[in-house]
């Protein structure tokens, strides 16, 4: 089976934490600056994603043995 | 001479003389019903109903002044959704005959019909969903939220149908970061039932799968059927990712309807359900964006440093332009980096930290003799207090 790429919702959902925590006022500048810049590349990459995705479409095959592999789907 | 006792003496002399078999005589009864009445229609109560293990159905069909037993063989019979319940008012297409064996007049019933049109297959309904809910399977509780951001998505319906098309097209204009697996089956016909439960046997088999749809687009009563086995829907309750049933129909729900964790009209629909809009997902992350500026700008405000108050006024050159309409989700990132406080430090700003790492705020943070780093836009110097 392929591997699924960089999630979409791995980038988001840390960002989401980190926008939390900013938000918590709770944390050193340093530590802050640190999550911001991680937060501007999580943001990067999430919107990189979400523009060079392509929806990828493939047919299960069940072999007789019962191994599972696909072939490509032409619509 | 009393001609009864002729009879009787005759009978004791020798009892075959003029006598008939029972053989005889019920053959005799047969073929002349056979050839006396056709196939007709009959009209009557369902009583007495008993399915053997054969597979034939054995009741009696009653009115208010008469009743005749009936068979109904498993060739004919397993065309229907099920058998008919104790007191249906049915009308039969059958052949009058009699069974030799008992010397019984019956129906053989070749078709049989509800007057209540639709009444079978209601009633195999009802059965079926009395014994989910029986087992907890239509409790509400049990309904799984989606996931917010599927990425791989298994969908169990006819390699050549509408609904996987329909689902595609709206996939790649909402939301195409995301990898399909068609598992395909049949959604009609005999072989429907079982591939639809193979199928989703499957889907738990594949790796990594976020959702599954299972559905077909919009056909008649009939070919919709399928997916109100009660067979189906206990395999639809068995997918181990959050379901979402798609059967192609307006206003009657399907049992796998009502055990899938979402339901949709349409399939189109399932898909719209499935996956955000790429728009709205934008959307949220400039929103994420500016909270962010929004979180640090408490710091910079906190420490009234240089950097902070540079921080500030970037902050509101950003946030202005964030809130204008036209801003477009390619430019975010490339903002946010330039309001990041480090790229600050190109515009000949510095950061002083003390070995530690802490940032030193305050004149008092720089004690004398005081080693610490000092970060300008290419790297760390080394610096001292006098």
């Amino acid at each position: 089976m392929p591997e699924s790429k960089p999630s979409f919702r791995s980038e988001i959902e840390r960002l989401e934490e980190i926008v939390r925590s900013l938000e918590s006022n709770e944390l050193d500048l340093d530590d802050a600056l640190v999550l911001f810049e991680e937060g501007v590349r999580r943001l990067k990459t999430a919107r990189e994603l979400l523009q060079e995705s392509q929806l990828t479409v493939k047919r299960v095959l069940e072999e007789a043995d019962g191994t599972l592999s696909t072939d490509d789907v032409s619509l | 001479m009393v001609a009864g006792l002729d009879l009787f003496t005759a009978a004791g002399a020798d009892a075959d003389q003029g006598a008939w078999s029972v053989a005889d005589v019920t053959k005799r009864a047969r073929r002349l019903i056979e050839a006396g009445i056709n196939r007709v229609w009959v009209k009557g109560e369902v009583t007495g109903f008993k399915a053997y293990r054969s597979g034939h159905w054995y009741f009696s069909l009653r009115d208010a002044e008469a009743q005749v037993r009936c068979v109904m063989w498993l060739t004919d019979n397993q065309r229907l959704p099920g058998p008919p319940d104790e007191g249906t008012q049915v009308f039969v297409d059958a052949r009058p005959t009699v069974w030799e064996e008992r010397g019984e007049f019956r129906l053989t019933i070749k078709q049989l019909v509800p007057t209540d049109a639709g009444g079978l297959w209601q009633l195999q309904l009802e059965r079926a969903k009395a014994a989910l809910d029986r087992d907890g399977l239509l409790d509400p509780k049990r309904k799984r939220p989606l996931p917010r951001y599927p990425q791989r998505v298994a969908v169990v319906t006819s390699a050549d149908g509408a609904a996987l098309k329909d689902i595609v097209s709206v996939l790649e204009r909402r939301w195409p970061a995301i990898q399909l697996l068609l598992v395909p089956t049949r959604v009609q016909g005999e072989a429907a039932e079982a591939e639809i439960c193979a199928a989703l046997d499957l889907v738990n088999r594949l790796p990594a799968v976020d959702l599954a749809i299972v559905g077909r687009g919009g056909g008649s009563r009939e070919d919709l059927w399928v997916f109100n086995s009660e067979r189906v829907a206990r395999a639809v309750a068995a997918v181990r990712v959050p379901t979402i049933s798609a059967v192609g129909h307006e206003t009657d729900m399907t049992l796998t309807d009502l055990v899938a964790d979402v339901r949709a009209a349409t399939p189109s629909a399932a898909a719209e359900a499935a996956v955000p809009s790429a728009a709205a997902v934008a959307e949220l992350l400039r929103g994420l964006a500016q909270r962010m500026v929004q979180g640090l700008t408490g710091y910079t405000e906190v420490g009234r440093e240089r950097l902070a108050r540079t921080g500030d006024r970037l902050t509101a050159a950003v946030q202005a332009q964030l809130q204008q309409r036209s801003l477009r989700l390619d430019s975010l990132g490339g903002m946010l980096d330039a309001l990041s406080p480090l790229k600050v430090l190109n515009r000949g700003y510095a950061v002083a930290r003390d070995d530690e790492g802490r940032v030193l705020r305050r004149t008092q943070d720089f004690t004398t003799d005081l080693e610490f780093n000092l970060t300008v836009s290419d790297g760390d110097v080394r610096a001292k207090t006098r």
